[in-house]
């Protein structure tokens, strides 16, 4: 497969593995927090960290919509399809997840409610199309990535006068969240940043210079695939070097400054900012999550579906918050790997396979351990 | 009046036990499935036994859609029940099939099925000699579910089963993973995907006898089926209290399997196959057994690609293609598609 | 955050693509991305392009992964 293929290759990994073995200053301890999941995910899925020096440590960050949707959100979604019977439109990642009473989507489907696993928001829009006699809302989570397609949908519902198409959003800002994780009071000894891929692609290399400059900490912007992580590994390395704190772009094939223009301009139109909104693990971040703007709220869930916000605790014990905000690792969880298994989550970090947990579990549960 | 196959549908008195049942059995089961023992009409079927040991296995088949590309739930069926008996190193010879059909469903559609499913046992040298019909009501099914049962003889000496596998072993396997799943997946509503990737649905018996032929003492097989190869393992890695470990790039997988799974956020080592092997032996044995399956038209990709090692956690581990490790650990729930 | 992969543009028909990763086909919305063309490589997420990829952008990457490599006259370090 072309532009995944060439940067996965082995003898490349090795040869970059060294240069970073090289220059990492034994005297330092490098501590570069992937802000986001897909990230997580690669660098555990490829064995990254074996080919780290022991001074080089990747702090897993809250990247993960899945992971900080807080689980009341769940709930009214899943009291939108089984009070309101609606359909309800979902990507798989949120089939899992446990809301309050630990019932996930899979089992309120099995309870029969009309849960639908869709891939694309176009398939959304079909289902609506082909059923004019019920109500069909898109269960929208993700971040600037995720969110353009969203926003065509509504576009499209609007134009062709869509009656019983709605959307119940809590798309996320990525910015909002870096600024929320640099300015917590417990501060965690991150030293610079391997910036998301793909949200990058569509808000920019610049968007991150403000926060650079304002902490002082050096983000590199990182490709997706392995050779991607750790070429940007070495540039944060050289930059933490040389007292650099700016922003560098490792993943020029799809990532510019100004980013996907036509996509920004897109999400500005049909969205509009929330004052503050509830993120699991870093608690009320304002300006971080978007919402329909009064000329599409017709398409608004929220609106056509009023549900009752409870607000739901996490499970006791459970260190989703702390581990989403890398101050605490999977391993430091008492309820991991013992109450707490991908087959039984107690938390998001779990059930989402890029969460920290999931992704620890399945690929390096027992590095430590040999 | 003949059985207008062309345009009826299962209707409930197809199930009820009188003249329209027997009717169906007569004009679309038992005169496809045809065999000695059919035509005796009889409930159950009375064969004789060799001396020696016996396999039986069981299967349900609940498959959606129904006809896919490489095949379909018939010929899945007989392959499946087929497989299950020569894992354990015997000569299948005679299956059972239950029906239970969903009122409506298109007679013509249930006659290609059966159609399919008789060239298969045909194919595989197996009869269907007994077997059932019933039908539910509408909404109550998926069209057609179909159980089937298997019963084989092992051959003296032969010795495979799940608990054999020893520290050094070998681990091969017979061909590319993850073409029956992605040929489904392609097919499913909400995921449609265009690709040539096709079910790999086959009888695996004649390849096991060639194998067992040329290494008598193989210690483990088992197709990996539902779960993929990562399940396989890691249930073999129970059983006989051991570790694996894996090397990436030993595994054959078609770059079209490959490429829907990196399109939908799949890992094919988690995908179904329905007609490949996992076969676990010495290490002095490997190379034969790879020559032997590597002969056979079923296991032309047929490759090493790990080895069994001591570990009290029982894992299965694998170097990836990019130089680091990482555990394969079983599948948690479902394998579903993701955006992140 | 988000799964996106690189696909071959096949066929254009006004804001709907078909593209091709590995031989597999699929279609995807056009919407996001201006001036594509057959022939071009586009980022795949959730059934849409996101973005096209820089051909010259990918080539000058893979030779900067080739470069940091590269040992000057530093002895091999143990990694």
């Amino acid at each position: 497969m072309k532009y995944i293929d060439e940067f996965r290759d082995q003898a490349q990994a090795k040869a970059i593995a060294a240069a970073i073995a090289r220059e990492a200053r034994p005297e330092h301890h490098y501590r570069l927090m992937e802000f986001c999941g897909g990230h997580t995910h690669a660098i555990f899925r490829y064995g990254v960290p074996d080919l780290m020096p022991d001074n080089v440590e990747f702090v897993h960050g809250p990247g993960c919509p899945v992971c900080v949707l807080p689980i009341g959100r769940l709930d009214e979604a899943m009291q939108m399809v089984e009070k309101h019977e609606v359909i309800l439109c979902t990507y798989g990642d949120m089939m899992r997840v446990p809301g309050g009473k630990r019932r996930s989507l899979m089992q309120a489907k099995a309870d029969g409610a009309d849960v639908r696993m869709v891939y694309s928001t176009q398939d959304a829009l079909k289902i609506a199309r082909d059923h004019p006699d019920k109500q069909v809302v898109f269960f929208a989570i993700g971040f600037e990535t995720t969110t353009p397609p969203t926003a065509v949908a509504i576009k499209h519902a609007k134009q062709e006068g869509l009656k019983n198409f709605s959307v119940f959003c809590n798309h996320l800002l990525t910015p909002a969240a870096l600024g929320a994780l640099l300015d917590a009071e417990t501060q965690v000894a991150i030293d610079g940043f391997l910036g998301p891929s793909h949200v990058s692609t569509i808000i920019g290399s610049a968007a991150y210079e403000p926060f650079a400059q304002k902490y002082n900490k050096p983000i590199v912007i990182a490709g997706f695939e392995p050779l991607d992580v750790m070429q940007s590994t070495l540039m944060a390395i050289r930059l933490l070097n040389d007292g650099r704190n700016i922003v560098e772009n490792e993943y020029t094939r799809a990532v510019t400054p100004e980013g996907n223009r036509k996509a920004q301009a897109l999400m500005s139109e049909v969205f509009e900012l929330r004052d503050t909104f509830e993120w699991r693990g870093l608690g009320l971040i304002p300006e971080s999550a978007l919402k329909l703007r009064h000329e599409f709220s017709e398409f608004d869930a929220e609106m056509r579906f009023p549900v009752q916000a409870q607000p739901v605790t996490d499970v006791k014990g459970c260190e989703c918050p702390a581990i989403l905000r890398g101050q605490k690792k999977p391993q430091d969880c008492k309820l991991f790997g013992t109450v707490c298994t991908p087959e039984n989550p107690m938390g998001s970090c779990m059930v989402s396979s890029e969460g920290a947990c999931a992704a620890h579990w399945s690929y390096g549960r027992f590095r430590g351990a040999a | 009046m003949k059985l207008n196959i062309k345009s009826g549908k299962v209707d409930m008195s197809h199930g009820s036990g009188g003249r329209a049942m027997m009717q169906l059995i007569k004009e679309l089961f038992a005169k496809h499935l045809d065999n000695e023992y059919l035509r005796q009409g009889n409930d159950g079927a009375c064969f004789p036994v060799a001396a020696g040991r016996m396999v039986m296995a069981s299967d349900g088949h609940v498959i959606s859609p129904l006809f896919f590309p490489g095949g379909d739930i018939g010929s899945l069926a007989v392959h499946g029940t087929v497989n299950d008996v020569a894992m354990s190193g015997a000569k299948p010879l005679y299956l059972s099939a239950s029906f239970i059909l969903e009122e409506g469903y298109p007679l013509a559609d249930l006659e290609r099925i059966v159609m399919s499913m008789a060239e298969a046992a045909k194919s595989a040298g197996v009869s269907v000699i007994t077997g059932d019909t019933k039908v539910v009501e509408q909404g109550k099914g998926d069209g057609v579910f179909i159980t089937t049962t298997g019963v084989g003889t092992v051959p003296a000496g032969v010795n495979i089963s799940g608990e054999r596998a020893q520290v050094g072993d070998a681990i091969l396997i017979s061909g590319s993973i993850g073409d029956h799943g992605v040929a489904i997946l392609s097919k499913r509503e909400n995921l449609e995907f265009e690709t040539t990737i096709e079910s790999d649905s086959a009888a695996l018996h004649g390849l096991a006898a060639n194998m067992i032929q040329a290494v008598p003492d193989i210690h483990c097989l088992r197709d990996p089926t539902r779960g993929g190869l990562a399940t396989t393992l890691n249930e073999l890695a129970q059983q006989s209290a051991v570790g694996v470990q894996l090397n990436e790039s030993a595994i054959p997988v078609k770059p079209q399997v490959a490429a829907a799974c990196e399109l939908l956020g799949l890992d094919p080592l988690y995908i179904a196959n329905e007609g490949k092997l996992i076969a676990i032996c010495s290490q002095a044995d490997a190379e034969n057994l790879l020559s032997a399956m590597r002969d056979h038209p079923l296991g032309k990709e047929a490759a090493i690609i790990g080895t069994v090692v001591e570990d009290t956690h029982h894992l299965v581990q694998m170097e990836t293609r990019f130089g680091g490790q990482r555990v394969v650990d079983f599948l948690a729930g479902e394998q579903l598609p993701r955006i992140c | 955050m988000c799964l996106a992969i690189p696909a071959e543009v096949l066929v254009v028909e006004g804001d709907v693509a078909q593209v091709s990763v590995g031989g597999v086909k699929k279609e995807v919305s056009i919407a996001l991305v201006d001036d594509v063309n057959v022939g071009d490589y586009l980022l795949i997420h959730v059934g849409y392009a996101l973005n096209k990829i820089s051909p010259e952008e990918a080539q000058k990457t893979l030779e900067l992964f080739a470069e940091a490599g590269m040992l000057p006259n530093e002895p091999e370090a143990a990694s």
